[in-house]
């Protein structure tokens, strides 16, 4: 079973990864001039980046283990523990959350005037709780985090976002806090009946049939919150639409991802009955959503709204992959999630470039400006083309992976989500036809200036991660095979002590 | 032959603190006739100094443990627990005083002998081992806390607010006579320990114990604010001087709850079948009635008020889940919420100057530009109250339904949990006006040392204990051995 190994190196190398922005964030406390900030903020960031190289340098995917582990006891009468580790799907978060925590702050370069301290101390103090949600191995802390991370968040789609600022703000605080509460309650029901908050601890507890529906529910309302699911996704289109540029970043970028993370990490290990009970429903969900979010970003005008409906549709095809509860599911249900990170953030980081230069998000605005601005063209036709899912992008291997997975098991649903893709195409090319292509429509866009170096820098990784996934996604594939096995087996070996649905189990995870 | 001083010490010393507190007092009320109206703040600091010396008098008492005076009194680690929390809020209440009364211009040294005079009461309720002790102190407190609530004389909102407490409160005095009496004429005794006694082999039927039980909860439940007796509260604290408002909305209240617990906890134990489901339906009812009104409040001491509804409304929680589990939650809670709850009135406190009131909650609109101190301090007591991570509020209400759950009131924890949701509205609206509103003019705030020193209190605390809440946690679950 799995188990928790200690780091290989000397130093703690997870604790420095959440500490490390935590500092720099401190440390802005102290700076007064803005361009300073921007410079310390970003430094921060970067080291962060750098140390996630001897993170994936010295992790070992051959084996499904915990890595890195670190285990403090915190508060003790509870058997609390400060438990971090990392290991094949988790560290790939992490290392995407770093990446574009440092786009975020490349792009608010100058789109952030005002209050530049406060934003950045926002920015890092978000990345510390995100990375710390990836790493925590124990129930009360990863909450801690979880919750945490609502703060910054509120703040910068509050502060910083656009005209409706303060209802989309509200909104998603409320949608989340509610489904993370019911979570609380569950995680306080895990120790009452395990007396221990360790995840590792408890996924190898058997749990009753009726205690794991209860509890895998009160898990779900916060996970769904978070992906967003159908019918729960009305706070997502709002927030997108309102935080700035870095928000929305990070918000599709990471922050969604975390509620199918937790499936992933809680939800399926701990309960693997209430799982198989739970997938029919939460399969019709998804397809749900794929095709509700793609059928509303046909209807939207607004470009980020658009972005925002095709993310409700994006996730629906990773919970897919995710519950099709096999390996191809899975490990596609992962991906996608790596590529959606990739593909909406670069997205929203183009729409962030052109908004700053014209202030307008309606998508009847603009209508022509590749004759302008040939290089954020062809930045948006490749992010397009990716979030289509092209072959040769990184998208084609996310949808194909995961609908392989769900054929073997769901046929209907996987015939009806592929229509989603179908959709996806469409309002994906109408969306870059009116923006980029014909005659220039908009005199204000005559003389529309190209993207600067700061922001080809800050898209080039992403673009560059369109193209090695798209090419080589076994270079993400290796790194968590063994973790996702090693789920599938264990969910596997757990769910036979139900013999009811032992059956169903056997035939669904079958290989 | 020992001198009579030094038997007068040794029978005394259970109740020193409480004796040099009412010392300092006195002393207070005779230095007041020499000082000048200047220099009436030396006595918030001279009562400051004595609370300091009576917190450390009862540091060196920790080790003991046992009944004086024929059983009437009790010092045990339960009561030490709840006594440094009075000294905590009487010190910050004393401390937000200072400059606060200079600008309300009712700088007079009876002020500071009756909050000395309140705690006085409110640590003889928490060290009571008699329902004559019991009364004995809540009535010290309460009537000079209903004095204090109107020490605003020309202002009419402060008359009503005393009248109105002490109306309501007399009235539930009287329940809570009358309750007592029957009790005692079931038992035969007024002693705690006694009650228990007869409890455990009495008809548990018998409806007039029954009756005496609920009229204690009545009683007590006004003097915590739990709905439906919580009618006086937004008037009382809405009227009251800020710093009177600040002291009331934690230290009454903790009170209140120290003798809740060791009389549902220890003496009516052998009832708890009965108690559970009424204070279940009590928080139920606290909650949803403090959350709901708060929505909709304006004034930031009225909302504040509401919200301390609402903050009875968790604690109770923890009381009804009953056991070690809930009375650790529900000590370490109160304390908790006492020191945010008064951070956030301190910052309330800033906002009043000569000629503005500062109570509205759109006077705080723009202060995350004028004042970023300030906006940043009552950015944590609101995510604080809210019970958002990383701050004290946040263990407080987890340890609660903590014990919740583990009592199988798993029902009563989901309901908990999703009012704390529905007050992330009313607190995150004080946020939004600090941070995402335009300033409607330079804000000028005042400040003072003692103002200062209050709020870096309190904020420190509440970070410090929302990381580390470890050691108070163990504190308070080693002090529960008095009443279990």
């Amino acid at each position: 079973m799995l188990e928790l190994k200690l780091h290989q190196l000397d130093f703690p190398l997870l604790s420095l990864m959440i500490f490390i922005p935590v500092l720099g964030s401190f440390l802005l406390l102290f700076i007064r001039n803005a361009a300073v900030v921007r410079w310390v903020a970003l430094a921060f960031s970067v080291v962060e980046i750098g140390l996630c190289l001897p993170l994936l340098l010295n992790f070992d995917s051959s084996i499904p283990h915990m890595q890195f582990g670190e285990n403090l006891p915190w508060i003790a009468a509870w058997n609390i523990n400060y438990t971090l580790g990392v290991d094949g799907i988790s560290i790939l978060f992490v290392a995407l959350s770093a990446l574009l925590t440092t786009i975020s702050i490349m792009v608010s370069w100058t789109a952030i005037q005002d209050r530049v301290r406060e934003f950045m101390i926002a920015v890092l103090f978000l990345e510390a709780a995100m990375i710390g949600v990836f790493v925590s191995l124990d129930l009360f802390l990863f909450y801690i985090f979880w919750e945490a991370m609502l703060i910054p968040m509120y703040l910068l789609i509050g502060i910083w976002g656009g005209p409706n600022r303060l209802y989309a703000a509200i909104k998603f605080f409320l949608y989340t806090l509610v489904g993370s509460v019911l979570m609380l309650v569950g995680i306080i029901a895990i120790y009452g009946t395990t007396n221990t908050f360790d995840v590792l601890k408890i996924m190898n507890h058997p749990f009753s049939y009726s205690f794991q529906l209860w509890v895998f529910a009160a898990f779900f309302t916060a996970f769904a919150v978070k992906v967003p699911m159908f019918p729960v996704h009305t706070w997502l289109p709002d927030a997108h639409v309102e935080a700035p540029t870095a928000g929305s970043i990070i918000l599709a970028g990471v922050l969604i991802k975390m509620g199918a993370y937790g499936f992933l990490r809680f939800s399926m290990p701990f309960f693997p009955d209430a799982t198989i009970a739970w997938t029919p429903w939460i399969m019709t969900l998804s397809v749900i959503a794929i095709i509700y979010g793609a059928y509303m970003a046909f209807a939207q005008t607004d470009f980020k709204k658009l972005i925002a409906y095709s993310s409700v549709s994006h996730m629906g095809f990773v919970t897919l992959g995710l519950f099709a509860l096999n390996s191809q599911g899975l490990e596609g249900g992962i991906i996608q999630m790596l590529n959606h990170g990739v593909s909406t953030g670069a997205l929203f980081l183009a729409v962030g470039v052109i908004y700053e230069r014209t202030h307008t998000r309606l998508i009847a605005d603009y209508g022509g400006i590749a004759s302008r601005v040939p290089v954020y063209a062809t930045f948006l036709l490749i992010i397009t083309l990716s979030s289509i899912g092209l072959p040769g992008t990184n998208g084609f291997i996310g949808e194909f992976v995961i609908l392989l997975g769900a054929f073997l098991h769901y046929k209907p649903y996987a015939i009806v989500a592929s229509l989603g893709i179908i959709l996806g195409a469409g309002y994906m090319l109408w969306l870059y036809q009116r923006i980029a292509l014909g005659k220039i429509t908009n005199p204000h866009n005559e003389h529309l200036a190209d993207m600067n170096m700061r922001e080809v820098a800050a898209a080039l990784p992403l673009v560059a991660l369109v193209f090695v996934i798209g090419l080589y996604p076994n270079a993400a594939f290796n790194v968590m095979h063994v973790s996702v096995s090693n789920l599938i087996q264990h969910m596997h070996a757990k769910v036979q002590s139900a013999p009811a649905v032992a059956q169903t189990v056997t035939t669904l995870l079958g290989n | 032959m020992p001198s009579m001083y030094q038997q007068f010490l040794q029978t005394s010393l259970p109740i020193l603190p409480e004796l040099i507190l009412c010392i300092v007092a006195l002393t207070v009320l005779l230095i007041d006739l020499f000082l000048d109206k200047g220099q009436k703040y030396l006595l918030g600091w001279y009562s400051l100094g004595g609370i300091v010396v009576a917190a450390v008098v009862s540091y060196a008492l920790m080790g003991m443990n046992g009944q004086f005076f024929e059983g009437t009194i009790l010092l045990d680690p339960f009561a030490l627990f709840f006594k440094f929390v009075f000294y905590v809020a009487c010190g910050l209440g004393i401390l937000l005083s200072i400059n606060y009364l200079q600008i309300e211009d009712i700088n007079r040294g009876e002020y500071y002998a009756l909050m000395l005079f309140a705690t006085c009461g409110m640590m003889l309720m928490a060290s009571a081992g008699d329902l004559i002790t019991l009364y004995l102190g809540l009535e010290l407190m309460a009537l000079s806390v209903y004095v204090l609530a109107g020490s605003k004389k020309q202002d009419t909102r402060s008359n009503e607010a005393a009248i109105k407490y002490l109306v309501l409160g007399a009235f539930s005095s009287g329940i809570m006579l009358y309750g007592m009496s029957l009790l005692y004429g079931l038992a035969g005794t007024t002693n705690l320990n006694g009650i228990l006694v007869f409890l455990r082999t009495a008809d548990l039927t018998n409806p007039v114990i029954f009756l005496a039980m609920s009229m204690l909860i009545v009683s007590f439940g006004f003097k915590v604010a739990a709905v439906p007796f919580h009618m006086w509260v937004p008037d009382v604290y809405e009227g009251a001087p800020t710093s009177v408002t600040a002291f009331m909305s934690a230290g009454p209240k903790v009170a209140g709850f120290a003798v809740l617990l060791r009389l549902f906890l220890h003496t009516l134990a052998p009832l708890q079948a009965h108690s559970t489901m009424i204070l279940a339906g009590l928080a139920v009812l606290t909650m949803a009635v403090g959350n709901i009104l708060a929505l909709s409040q304006t004034n930031i001491k009225r909302m504040l008020a509401y919200s301390s509804i609402a903050h009875a409304g968790y604690a109770l929680v923890g009381l009804a889940a009953g056991g070690p589990d809930g009375a650790a939650s529900v000590m370490l809670y109160v304390c908790i919420y006492a020191v945010m709850n008064m951070g956030a009135f301190g910052v309330v406190i800033m906002l009043r100057k000569a000629g503005e009131k500062g109570e509205d909650i759109m006077d705080f609109a723009g202060l995350g530009k004028t004042n970023k101190t300030a906006a940043f301090l009552m950015l944590i007591f609101m995510f604080s109250l809210t019970g958002i991570p990383l701050f004290a509020g946040f263990m407080g209400k987890f340890f609660i339904f903590k014990a919740a759950v583990h009592a199988k009131l798993i029902w009563l924890a989901v309901v908990g949990v999703l009012f704390s949701a529905i007050s992330a509205y009313f607190y995150l609206r004080i946020i939004m006006i600090m941070y995402m509103y335009e300033p409607k003019g330079a804000i000028e705030l005042t400040t003072s040392p003692s103002l200062a020193l209050a709020l870096a209190i309190s904020v420190t605390f509440v970070i410090v204990i929302g990381v580390y809440p470890t050691d108070l946690l163990n504190y308070a679950r080693a002090s529960i051995s008095g009443i279990m």
